[in-house]
């Protein structure tokens, strides 16, 4: 069976990020750039099942312009197979991100699409979730453990109170969890052989997508900041402290 | 304008997160629906009724809710969704599960996890782990958004909204429920718990964290932990506080052996008042802290317990 991976550029989950002067965006300019983290998991687990014999390919893909080749050549290095670019200048909401990979879907026929359960950057969660109902697939989301079951998919998810295991109908879409997976790390070998592995690029355009905003970004400021605290000497100072100037604990 | 709001509820309690929510439906402003899908969840529908601010409750009572799986409500909640210009849900696991599958089926984007609302159509959101603040309009007819509830206050729970029974069953007959696996706690909700103590990597081992249980029980705290202690195996995920894991904005947030690495930051940099109990002085949790105590936290556990 053969499994995509859509996979997304994102700031380094360890870069404090800055709000630009004007309040347009955050500055991303000069900043170092990874595969976000939970993406990675998402190529991990496919390339975990193709080790296990479940899966005989998988293709990783992203949406952006020519600089996510970048991890796209990563995610070639850590197992998969090969890589689509859909090139776009563009930064899109969710639903067309969502529509263009459905469009993937259509094309390459995947029996089951791993993504990761949101990105770093925007926060927003949705993607998966979007492509299952415009494919019409089931959907197990927030995943911490994937088992194929002949023409099912059983998903434990990690929910608010716990986990949760749901058997899906496959074709099916998952979003991973942290906990899944460890990624590996790429070795030197790989990443020479992952140059030689094959890496299409399509134009966004090309899907015939009508891909217009559906937000419209106003401004991004900083967090309001904390006021810096003090550092109590003792338990004593701090339970008195708790009771009489904070007023949280009586 | 017509809102309609998903409630929040395990088929025997509504959640007191969607008292927030409907916080945030308020300040849309517009007539206020509440949706309770479920089975068996009379209690739910007759709880729902009584929040303040909701005029009418429609209950879809059918065994094909009973795990609120997406295939289902998305089904239920995008049907319904015809007669309403926001379609709202809490920003917790069922909301975000199922809540970007009706975006979809409705051919919008989602707005998530608001913090605020601006006007009808502009909302503020946290973007990059908490460390941004955007605000976004949805050019969208339809506005689908999830709502973080640590931003609003609970309304009240002095309503009596009409309850209209819906006769639907939405059956996508692609996903079923094979078993929940669910922690079990005599203590406070993490997520509304108003005192929160947290255990980090500094906590050694599982074991340790009892040294956590005798300071909550005093404080009436929930048990909170970091990322690192999840994955050590000290905890189980269900009590990780993060980007990843829960947002909570508690009155007192004491954070015990915890770094404050970035992503964990996110999940309680809003709480009123930070402790941070760490050995390591130059520890980044000591920047948002409001008390900081230097000391090895197995000797200042006790202390603090015996001191409650």
């Amino acid at each position: 069976m053969k499994v995509l991976v859509p996979i997304k550029r994102v700031i380094d989950y360890n870069v404090k990020v800055r709000v630009k002067a004007d309040n347009s965006n955050v500055d991303l300019a000069n900043v170092k750039m990874a595969i976000n983290p939970f993406c990675e998991i998402a190529v991990e687990e496919a390339v975990r099942l193709k080790e296990a014999g479940t899966v005989t390919e998988v293709i990783a893909v992203s949406i952006g312009n020519k600089s996510c080749q970048e991890q796209l050549r990563t995610a070639l290095a850590l197992g998969a197979d090969r890589a689509i670019q859909i090139d776009t200048e563009e930064n899109l909401d969710s639903i067309n991100v969502a529509k263009l990979l459905q469009k993937v879907v259509e094309e390459e026929q995947p029996q089951l699409v791993i993504l990761g359960k949101q990105a770093i950057d925007s926060d927003n969660n949705q993607t998966g979730q979007m492509l299952a109902a415009l494919t019409g697939m089931p959907q197990g989301t927030f995943a911490s453990a994937v088992k194929i079951d002949g023409d099912k998919v059983n998903v434990t998810r990690e929910v608010d109170s716990g986990l949760q295991t749901i058997a899906l109908t496959l074709p099916a879409i998952v979003t991973t969890d942290l906990r899944l997976n460890e990624p590996r790390y790429a070795s030197l070998p790989n990443i020479m052989k992952a140059k030689r592995k094959p890496l299409d690029v399509k134009s966004a355009a090309d899907f015939g997508i009508d891909l217009t905003a559906r937000t419209n970004l106003i401004k991004v400021t900083p967090p309001a900041e904390r006021k810096a605290g003090i550092v109590v000497e003792s338990i004593d100072e701090l339970v008195e402290k708790l009771k009489n100037e904070a007023k949280v604990i009586s | 304008m017509s809102i309609l709001v998903y409630a929040e509820h395990d088929n025997s309690e509504l959640k007191a997160d969607t008292l927030k929510t409907v916080a945030a439906a308020q300040a849309i402003g517009g007539d206020i629906h509440m949706l309770v899908a479920g089975s068996n969840c009379q209690a739910v529908a007759e709880a729902a009724s009584k929040v303040n601010g909701v005029s009418k409750v429609l209950v879809a009572d059918n065994a094909a809710y009973e795990h609120q799986l997406a295939e289902n409500v998305s089904l239920l909640v995008t049907e319904l969704a015809a007669d309403y210009d926001h379609v709202i849900a809490t920003a917790l696991t069922t909301g975000k599960n199922f809540m970007p599958r009706v975006a979809a089926l409705l051919d919008v984007t989602q707005i998530s996890d608001i913090i605020a609302v601006e006007s009808s159509d502009t909302f503020v959101r946290p973007i990059y782990a908490g460390n941004a603040i955007a605000t976004v309009q949805s050019l969208d007819s339809k506005k689908v958004i999830t709502v973080r509830s640590t931003g609003f206050d609970a309304v009240a729970t002095d309503g009596s909204a009409e309850i209209v029974a819906l006769d639907k069953a939405t059956d996508a007959g692609n996903s079923s429920h094979v078993n929940d696996e669910l922690s079990v706690s005599e203590r406070p909700d993490l997520g509304a718990a108003s005192i929160v103590i947290s255990g980090g990597r500094g906590m050694q081992n599982g074991e340790n964290f009892k040294l956590l249980e005798g300071i909550a029980d005093k404080l009436g705290a929930a048990i909170g932990a970091s990322r690192a202690a999840v994955d050590a195996g000290f905890v189980p995920n269900d009590m990780q506080v993060g980007q990843t894991g829960k947002i909570v904005a508690p009155d007192l947030y004491i954070a015990v052996g915890i770094s404050g690495a970035i992503q964990h930051l996110a999940g309680m940099k809003d709480s009123k008042v930070i402790v941070a109990i760490n050995k390591d002085p130059e520890a980044p949790i000591f920047q948002v802290a409001d008390y900081g105590l230097v000391a090895d936290l197995f000797d200042a556990l006790p202390e603090l317990e015996g001191k409650l």
